[in-house]
């Protein structure tokens, strides 16, 4: 088990499994708000779901009509369960917050991989390694 | 941060939970930039108004938070929307767009913003003082607000911009920070400056090369006229928060702060940028010559002035074209008072209020080839509209309106 710790964006209690992307996401056009699938054509998690994922990334980008899809996610259930991320900046953030998506930046993100389990408490994050299990 | 009893108060819910969602952005934002407190705004200006913008996840959004009851505390007021209130139905905007529309602007009313829907809320009465601590969202008036007049605010998102309009503050950083406001760029134009159009290519440049910097603009040969002066700089302020997204300029002499303190609201490492000619600019901006849909000029909102000079230019022309100004509704109502609206209208011209080419949706409506004399209408046309653009001067606009083609 390893513990990590951030900045709390919107606080709150989650777990889940980690999704990773290592480059930033687009939600306005990037993300399917029904769905939660990745849609951006050439982005590497192309066809996966962020839907009760834990999402990993380093920021946002695009318009900033994506905090309203980060919302729409909520409303259709396919939202993240939380969002960790590198450096967040005013899409994820007021998207985190309208939509109570516990959200915790500055986290040592090198540290999480695709298929770790997280549980998120406040700025605390405690990860189970998935070679661990 | 540092928050007042009265800013706690919010936070925690005492206040309801549309005011507490409001504060949760605020702080949230105000934290992720190294705010160290909340400044008082006296004025708010929310982006994010047009269907074709948020669609109907916006509009949920909006819906739900004017449910919980959350009112304004200060002046706000909306931003462009996607048609005329009044003039929709007889330009043929869709059924369907236009009634989702008009749900948004409901809910924005429902938390007391008010329907101006204009991007120059200067033009209408709405004029903050220097140094007034504002929290406003258009890019063109940001840069405005900031530059002619001296006032302080950053580019606030929508809902960014709410929540300053129902807490009354927005974090102290950024732009609201004297130390923030310095230019980061020399600007020296060699070239000469004889439109308003040249002043947009002079802008659409100085975006691409600096991006979010803050140019000082030297020596620049500003027309003698004072309306040519402020139609002149609105079009380069917009132009580069276009092409960049630079929401304050100084120029030598001119600007109030520049005025004030001189070379002290210049960083010690700025660097220099010349300008000898503005071909680059000529080259990416409009292609030559060809069809055209539709004209438009009033991007940002036509001033009464620009209106006047508008109704000057095209009297006793019939056009084969259609041509649209982009307005206010109150600046309209002007037009109409003293004469000038029917002036314009007597050539088949549109005087359009509470929209823009860039937010209504033209691409639906089937508008491929638009003829603009703004360079930031030129710039989001392409990306926004999927239109092929013709950028030209305000007289060339209404030649092409007056002859139904483009040419060079």
């Amino acid at each position: 088990m390893e513990r990590l710790t951030g900045r709390v964006i919107y606080g709150g209690n989650a777990s889940g499994t980690i999704l990773k992307s290592e480059i930033p996401i687009s939600f306005f056009g990037g993300v399917d708000p029904n769905t939660g699938l990745i849609k951006e054509p050439n982005h590497p998690l192309f066809g996966e779901s962020i839907a009760a994922k834990v999402l990993v990334f380093p920021h946002a980008k695009g318009s900033t009509v994506g905090s309203y899809i980060l919302y729409a996610l909520k409303k259709n259930g396919a939202a993240p369960s939380a969002m960790i991320l590198g450096e967040c900046e005013t899409i994820v953030a007021v998207g985190a917050i309208i939509s109570e998506i516990p959200t915790v930046d500055q986290v040592a993100v090198d540290h999480l991989e695709p298929g770790d389990v997280v549980k998120i408490n406040g700025r605390e994050i405690i990860v189970e390694k998935k070679s661990d299990r | 941060m540092k928050l007042t009893d009265k800013e706690k108060a919010l936070l925690d819910g005492k206040h309801g939970l549309g005011l507490k969602k409001a504060m949760e952005i605020l702080v949230a934002l105000g934290q992720i930039y190294d705010a160290k407190e909340m400044v008082a705004v006296t004025s708010a200006q929310i982006a994010g108004v047009s269907y074709k913008n948020i669609g109907d996840h916006g509009l949920t959004f909006l819906k739900d938070w004017a449910a919980l009851n959350a009112r304004a505390h200060i002046p706000a007021f909306m931003n462009p929307a996607g048609i005329d209130r009044q003039l929709w139905r007889q330009l043929g905007f869709p059924e369907k767009f236009a009634q989702k529309q008009l749900e948004i602007i409901e809910q924005l009313r429902r938390m007391g913003i008010r329907a101006t829907l204009t991007c120059t809320p200067y033009h209408i009465g709405i004029v903050p003082q220097k140094g007034e601590h504002i929290a406003w969202s258009e890019s063109s008036a940001v840069s405005y607000a900031n530059s002619i007049l001296g006032a302080r605010t950053n580019r606030e998102g929508g809902p960014s911009a709410l929540a300053a309009a129902l807490c009354g503050c927005t974090p102290r950083m950024g732009l609201h920070l004297k130390e923030n406001r310095l230019a980061t760029h020399n600007v020296f134009v060699n070239c000469e400056l004889q439109s308003s159009m040249d002043f947009g290519h002079l802008g659409f440049l100085i975006g691409k090369k600096i991006g979010k910097g803050i140019p000082f603009f030297w020596d620049l040969n500003l027309p003698e006229n004072e309306t040519d002066r402020t139609t002149c700089l609105k079009a380069l302020g917009a132009a580069m928060a276009a092409s960049g997204s630079i929401a304050l300029y100084h120029v030598e002499n001119y600007t109030p702060e520049a005025q004030s303190y001189g070379e002290r609201m210049i960083n010690q490492k700025a660097e220099a940028i010349t300008i000898d000619d503005l071909s680059e600019a000529e080259q990416a901006l409009g292609k030559k010559e060809g069809e055209i849909d539709l004209v438009t000029l009033g991007c940002p909102h036509a001033s009464i002035e620009e209106l006047n000079d508008i109704a000057r230019l095209i009297a006793g022309n019939q056009l084969q074209k259609p041509l649209w100004i982009a307005s206010s509704a109150i600046v309209r109502e002007e037009a109409r008072g003293n004469g000038i609206l029917e002036r314009i209208e007597k050539s088949g011209a549109i005087v359009l209020a509470d929209t823009c080419m860039v937010v209504a949706p033209l691409e639906e409506m089937g508008i491929k080839f638009i003829a603009t004399n703004s360079a930031k209408a030129a710039t989001y046309l392409p990306s926004h509209q999927g239109a092929v653009v013709y950028f030209g001067t305000t007289e060339q606009c209404i030649q092409a309106a007056i002859e139904g083609v483009w040419k060079d």
